[in-house]
């Protein structure tokens, strides 16, 4: 069922006084579970809930040809699922316009930070490079599906590793696996939305929240020595003010040490 | 009891498994929480979750039958659920499997009271080591039921296979790919829990009737098992909780 | 007398004899009465029949509803009220007089509105506002449930219900369609009504529930949110 006028009415009015439903600040996450190696077939996995928003994701790899102006690096290819399954608004079908625009916030993240080292994928120059393939599925939407997407691909691409790879035949042996991880940097990229409701913004909304909110804006930040931003995306039809887009570009530490800090609780991210 | 031992080289099963002997298996209701209805279901690595909506308003028109609501059924798997990526959407083994799996579940359901509406199942493989479909029927089974479908009995499915001369209870992937002797066949089978019916039957490979009415012997009989396991899942989900 | 409730599922025998008679969500088949569907069984007297635990609401005439306007026609409101089949208020069960042209001002797309459900009909549900305490409702939060726990909620004779009104000084109505709209002085207090609710659809199974309620409604302070949505 739809949200009603009047719950959307209360949300803004709560969250004009700093608070929401549920007793979290404005710019708080909801606990975070992850749990990483869970599908023996993946080259890695990761299942992460945010509340009860559940996020299944994994990587597979294959070996290919590189594109013609990159011939010396693997590829990276990203693809959500938006899986009827988790929630009564998702039809059965191809990738809509939602799963397509998610997956490629979630991809630029990982992509523009250089957290996968492309090069080092590379088998053979202008011949044979490894593809690294991420498929994001959800599992119980309860809002925020992009940032829980976004970790849950972080996590599984932290956690891969390389499948056997028989260099006579140059095929991979798929099923078996080696000890070898991903070439992977420090550079690692951290996502979160924020959802402009009213004249506030918050931080993981739950479905009530993100239904009441008309726009948003994801960024990926990479906390190295200095705090560098590698990708954003704003989304939704509602235009931002000069003063909230400063404010919101001056919590970005802030709020990058929180979502750490409740990451953490869990997984260890260094 | 089942293998004429000598003379099929299956003499021991991969994993060391009893020849009527499932993998672990696994039964869960309610993992999904927007759905209706939602359950797990696992023999060993190969895992199933089902979740159902509805009865509910289908859309488009022409669908709808005015005398009772349909089932529709999806059954998919993720693309790294297997060892070499399976390509998102639809294929036509997915397809197939979907249809047969609404035909197995159909029979035991009660839409009379619900004309023009439609209840979905999505079934989906989060991680496949052969018996995926029979898993999947298992899981939408108990999803069916968690949703407050009304149900006359429920359907509790099985993989038998005959690997070489031997039959084997819970198809493993290895099993599948077995090739001495008369190779893999593989016979995914669903019996109804109250009238004791067969609501699925496929069978690939070479077989002998008189194996065959073994092979459906065996399977009944460890449906029976899978039967008290989703009992058991259904019956521990407190009343209150959802 | 009622004999101690056990949870059944599809296919089940409840009771066996020709004595028994097959109630609702059940079936007789020799001389066995069969679940045709989850939920506790319930053997009164010669009586066997299940209580539902789960599965959408059937909507019944004259009960109390509240629904979500989803679109307006040139005479009335469709209205969402969680069920497969859709409710159509018209104009003329309007205790008062609506202009054709004043139909969005009285009703808007998104309004909340309790109802009483005056019509079944096969593939739709008729409403009427022309009872006392029906219309609009403003202000406050909607919350929904199952619709088989709404009976807990409401408690014996409203027990339940009025307990958590008078705690948290709000105003609520329970739709029996599963669907609850509270209005308190303070927002702190919808959402104290709101958890109490949701405490109660999580243990509705518990003996001395009205107790356990009390405690809850007494102990609870805005900022402890434990109970979460459909809890685990």
């Amino acid at each position: 069922m739809e949200i009603s006028k009047l719950t959307k009415k209360r949300i803004q009015e709560y969250i004009k006084e700093g608070k929401r439903f549920d007793g979290r600040d404005l710019l708080d996450f909801r606990d975070i579970k992850i749990e990483t190696d869970i599908i023996k077939n993946a080259e890695g996995s990761a299942r992460v809930k945010f509340g009860d928003t559940e996020v299944l994701a994994g990587v597979k790899m294959d070996v290919g040809t590189p594109y013609t102006d990159s011939e010396e690096s693997g590829n990276l290819i990203t693809t959500v699922e938006l899986l009827p399954l988790s929630s009564p608004r998702f039809e059965p079908g191809p990738p809509g316009i939602e799963a397509i625009e998610l997956a490629r916030i979630v991809d630029r993240g990982i992509r523009e930070s250089g957290y996968l080292d492309f090069d080092k994928l590379c088998i053979k120059k202008g011949e044979k490079v490894w593809n690294v393939l991420i498929d994001i599925y959800s599992i119980n939407d309860a809002g925020n599906l992009i940032d829980v997407s976004a970790l849950a691909a972080l996590i599984a691409l932290k956690t891969a590793k390389f499948p056997k790879y028989d260099e006579k035949t140059e095929k991979v042996l798929f099923g078996e696996i080696t000890n070898k991880k991903l070439p992977l940097t420090d550079k690692m990229p951290i996502t979160f939305t924020y959802y402009k409701v009213g004249k506030n913004t918050i931080i993981d909304p739950v479905s009530d929240e993100q239904e009441s909110s008309k726009s948003r804006i994801s960024v990926s930040l990479m906390n190295g020595k200095e705090l560098k931003i590698s990708a954003i995306q704003k989304g939704g039809e509602e235009p931002f003010g000069k003063e909230e887009t400063e404010a919101i570009i001056d919590s970005f530490p802030s709020v990058l040490e929180v979502y750490i800090k409740k990451i953490e609780k869990t997984f260890k991210l260094e | 009891m089942t293998a004429k031992k000598e003379e099929s080289s299956y003499v021991k099963r991969s994993d060391g498994r009893k020849f009527d002997e499932t993998r672990e298996m696994r039964a869960e209701v309610g993992v999904i929480k927007n759905a209706d209805g939602s359950a797990l279901f696992a023999f060993g690595d190969t895992v199933a979750v089902a979740a159902v909506y509805g009865p509910k308003h289908l859309h488009p028109q022409h669908l709808q039958n005015p005398q009772k609501g349909i089932l529709r059924c999806i059954y998919d798997m993720l693309s790294f659920s297997v060892p070499e990526r399976k390509k998102p959407g639809p294929s036509r083994r997915s397809q197939e499997i979907s249809k047969v799996t609404e035909w197995a579940l159909s029979s035991t359901l009660d839409l009379q009271d619900f004309p023009n509406t439609v209840v979905d199942i999505f079934i989906t493989i989060i991680s496949a080591n052969a018996s995926t479909r029979v898993a999947g029927i298992n899981a939408a089974s108990m999803a069916l039921a968690h949703a407050g479908v009304p149900m006359k009995e429920m359907v509790s499915a099985v993989s038998i296979g005959k690997i070489d001369k031997t039959l084997v209870v819970d198809v493993s992937k290895e099993e599948e790919d077995y090739e001495e002797g008369e190779g893999a066949t593989d016979i995914p089978m669903a019996f109804l829990s109250k009238s004791g019916k067969l609501s699925l039957l496929q069978l690939d490979g070479e077989i002998r009737p008189e194996e065959l009415k073994r092979a459906l012997k065996l399977g009944k009989e460890a449906c029976k098992k899978i039967y008290e396991l989703q009992e058991k899942a259904l019956k521990e989900k407190k009343t209150g909780e959802e | 007398m009622s004999e101690e409730r056990k949870i059944v599922i599809p296919g089940e025998i409840l009771a066996s004899g020709d004595e028994y008679l097959p109630g609702d969500g059940t079936r007789k088949e020799a001389k066995d009465i069969i679940a045709s569907r989850y939920g506790l069984a319930e053997i009164s007297g010669r009586l066997a029949k299940i209580i539902p635990l789960s599965g959408g609401y059937i909507p019944r005439y004259g009960n109390t509803i509240i629904g979500l306007v989803t679109d307006i026609t040139f005479n009335g409101w469709l209205v969402d009220i969680n069920s497969p089949y859709s409710a159509f208020l018209s104009v003329m069960e309007v205790p008062r007089f609506i202009n054709k042209n004043e139909l969005a001002e009285f009703l808007d797309i998104g309004d909340i509105v309790a109802c009483r459900i005056s019509n079944v009909k096969r593939k739709s549900i008729d409403l009427s506002l022309k009872a006392r305490g029906l219309g609009k409702l403003e202000g406050g939060i909607t919350l929904h449930i199952n619709s088989n726990k709404v009976p807990r909620v409401i408690g014996k004779e409203g027990s339940m219900i009025r307990q958590i009104k008078e705690a948290t000084n709000s105003e609520v109505i329970v739709g029996q369609n599963g669907l609850i709209w509270i209005k308190g002085d303070k927002i702190e207090n919808e959402l104290k009504a709101k958890e109490a609710i949701l405490f109660v659809v999580s243990k509705s199974y518990v003996e001395g529930l009205t107790e356990k309620v009390k405690e809850f409604l007494e102990g609870s302070k805005p900022k402890e949110t434990k109970v979460k949505e459909a809890s685990e």
